[in-house]
């Protein structure tokens, strides 16, 4: 029995695969023959460009969607004379046509791959295709054929070799590849299970093997008590997705029928054209750091006017919350953010853009103009003490007057605060001044354990559902429920299946999460019962000390 | 005949592999000589070529110049124009192809 190896990566495509290990097999055998003329070299290349392309040509005509996109896009590459044109100087300096074919591609993949922007890194992919696809018809090398039900082991995989076999039953783990790329999103797509990034190591072929997609691990050699754990896991995926799918469009109501506001986390204005409206009660945080990501510098008052103003167009009059940069930290911008020693516990979210008036102006500016197409909210990000509202606000009066001089149509949005640093989630009623109260689970989490979240080693710790967490989330619920502030929580502990009835417990009544989460969320909600809790929830202890609070969350956490 | 014009690309992740595809079979309708070039660089290219296009690499905030010179070259800087200005016409349905892992197995 061989010893079982875990390699873990990231997930491209969640899911469950068992099957035996197939090896990528190294498809370009260099066999090519050389001619006796430039010339001859240059029309083999010309020829064997328009054998490829007629090939993907076929391909484009039997493909839909997405996958047909791709293939376009490739064929549109081979149809382009540029790298032909380029390739013939080089055979014309004395190169075969496979070495030149091959120089000018690779050049132009590293291009690609230099690049700053992880979606035209990620295109990469589609040129090597595009390049192997003719370097197969000047060798005549012969094209793999992989058995099915296998989980296919390699470097990376071409798109036009994905889409040429049928994945069912199997999936596919990747040393390099991307979670963005063409690959990863046509196996989301089509619920291939995929992992990416899962780096060097030794793997014998035809062994046995599991793609654990909750856990993002590759086993190889599985024990048998590893595989009955597995195969429990993929029945209850299996399951929970099939439910999910149902509770999509309905309201979330527990078992008990406590209404709860399910609502959406953006990052990108353009994700809301695949989200039909009537599935969530509004968005719960719109990030804007995509905004200020780009090479080509920070972004302009009116593209962020345009961008904020696609939601709230989107939106239907549900509230829309939209948070201001949160520059720093784990999202260094260019130009923007500092070089830090501890970049978590320095300049980052409000203490950033309050530090850059010129560049916070513009997009405060953005979001009063933004705020009259429908119901805007804002949001401050890592608020640690009261006077940074009280500027802030301070600072949207301005900009209002300014516009109302100008005779721009504006409108005065709420502005509201995350609650992600202790000191807000342990006195909020200093923060009478926010409109709402949004908890970021994720950094209260650490900061409150003191425990990164990126560290794989300190998982243990920086747990959402930790008691002292838990405590302070229910005491900043209670504040709210008492002095009318509308709270709600938008870390991915709002989307974890196994934290979402204490979050409930603890008087939360507003979740955001991610948009592939709002079946499973609303689906885990219809099973909470908090009938029998309800008189006792913390929430309503009106007069329960904080202290009080921890004992009760500690002790309901050992049952 | 000689016609410019400049357009900010918003499309969210930019002049990328579909809209490239879209730009360039556009750009190919009209006879006359069409360039476009990136942010104030100066370097004009071959607005018919998608290698030379998708090679830009440019992402959303791009300030795209866009030029032609030639038989209806009021009506090809027109057309290329509205393109970029309705982001490609990517909407309902189209947008998958670039999105993030977080978002991407849609219950």
């Amino acid at each position: 029995m061989p010893t079982p190896l875990e390699i873990k990566g990231q997930l491209a495509s969640e899911g469950f695969a068992a099957g035996p290990i197939w090896l990528a097999q190294d498809r370009l055998v260099p066999s090519y023959e050389r001619k006796d003329t430039w010339q001859a070299e240059a029309q083999a290349l010309a020829d064997c460009v328009a054998t490829a392309s007629g090939q993907t040509a076929e391909l484009v005509e039997n493909a839909q969607g997405d996958a047909a996109d791709i293939l376009e896009f490739q064929l549109a590459m081979l149809e382009d004379d540029t790298f032909v044109e380029a390739a013939t100087e080089l055979i014309e300096a004395g190169l075969g046509a496979d070495m030149a074919w091959r120089e000018v591609l690779d050049d132009e993949i590293a291009g690609y791959e230099a690049s700053d922007d992880e979606y035209f890194r990620a295109r990469a992919a589609d040129l090597r295709d595009v390049k192997d696809r003719v370097l197969v018809a000047l060798t005549g090398a012969a094209v793999e054929i992989i058995p099915k039900g296998s989980i296919y082991l390699a470097d990376d995989i071409a798109p036009s070799l994905f889409l040429s076999h049928d994945w069912s039953g199997g999936g596919l783990a990747l040393r390099d590849g991307s979670v963005t790329g063409h690959v990863a999103m046509l196996a989301r797509q089509r619920g291939i299970p995929t992992l990416v990034g899962l780096g060097d190591f030794v793997c014998p072929e035809n062994v046995s093997a599991l793609l654990h997609g909750g856990l993002q691990t590759l086993i190889v050699s599985p024990s048998e008590q590893i595989r009955q754990q597995f195969d429990l896991a993929r029945m209850e995926f299996d399951a929970a997705r099939l439910r999910a799918q149902n509770f999509s469009d309905r309201p979330a109501v527990t078992d008990d029928g406590t209404a709860i506001s399910v609502m959406v986390n953006i990052a990108d204005p353009a994700e809301v054209e695949n989200i039909p409206i009537q599935h969530v009660d509004g968005v719960g945080l719109m990030r804007t750091e995509f905004l200020f990501g780009h090479a080509s510098g920070l972004p302009g008052e009116e593209i962020q006017y345009l961008a904020y103003k696609k939601v709230l167009d989107w939106s239907r009059g549900k509230p829309v919350t939209i948070r201001t940069v949160d520059a720093g930290g784990d999202k260094p911008i260019r130009g923007f953010t500092e070089d830090e020693m501890n970049p978590f516990l320095g300049m980052r979210g409000i203490r950033l853009t309050l530090k850059n008036p010129d560049i916070f102006r513009l997009q405060i500016r953005a979001l009063l103009r933004a705020g009259v197409h429908g119901q805007l909210k804002v949001m401050l990000p890592m608020v640690a003490v009261p006077e940074e509202l009280d500027e802030t606000i301070k600072q949207f009066e301005v900009e209002a007057s300014a516009l109302a001089q100008e005779g721009v149509a504006y409108q005065m949005p709420k502005i509201g605060i995350m609650v992600e640093i202790p000191s807000v989630a342990i006195l909020p009623n200093r923060f009478s001044k926010a409109s709402f109260l949004s908890i970021g689970s994720n950094d209260l989490t650490q900061y409150v354990l003191a425990a990164s979240r990126d560290n794989g080693k300190l998982a243990d710790l920086a747990k959402a559902d930790d008691p002292a967490v838990l405590a302070l989330i229910a005491n900043v619920a209670h504040y709210g429920a008492k002095h009318g502030v509308d709270v709600s929580l938008c870390g991915d502990a709002g989307s974890d299946v196994s934290i979402i009835p204490k979050l409930l417990q603890a008087g939360v009544t507003t979740l955001s999460v991610a948009a592939s989460r709002i079946g499973l969320v609303k689906s885990t909600i219809a099973d909470i019962d908090l009938g029998s809790d309800r008189k006792s929830r913390l929430f309503d202890e009106a007069h329960a000390d904080f202290s009080h609070k921890l004992g009760v969350l500690h002790s309901d956490n050992k049952k | 005949m000689v016609a410019q014009t400049d357009i900010v690309i918003t499309h969210r992740v930019g002049l990328h592999a579909r809209p490239s595809v879209k730009f360039t079979k556009l750009a190919k309708t009209f006879d006359c000589k069409i360039e476009v070039s990136v942010n104030d660089t100066d370097k004009w290219i071959d607005a018919k070529s998608i290698v030379k296009i998708m090679g830009m690499k440019a992402p959303a905030g791009t300030q795209l110049h866009i030029r032609a010179d030639g038989a209806a070259a009021d009506e090809a800087v027109a057309a290329l124009h509205g393109l970029v200005e309705r982001d490609f016409d990517e909407r309902q349905g189209a947008v998958p192809a670039d999105e993030k892992i977080a978002d991407a197995n849609s219950a």
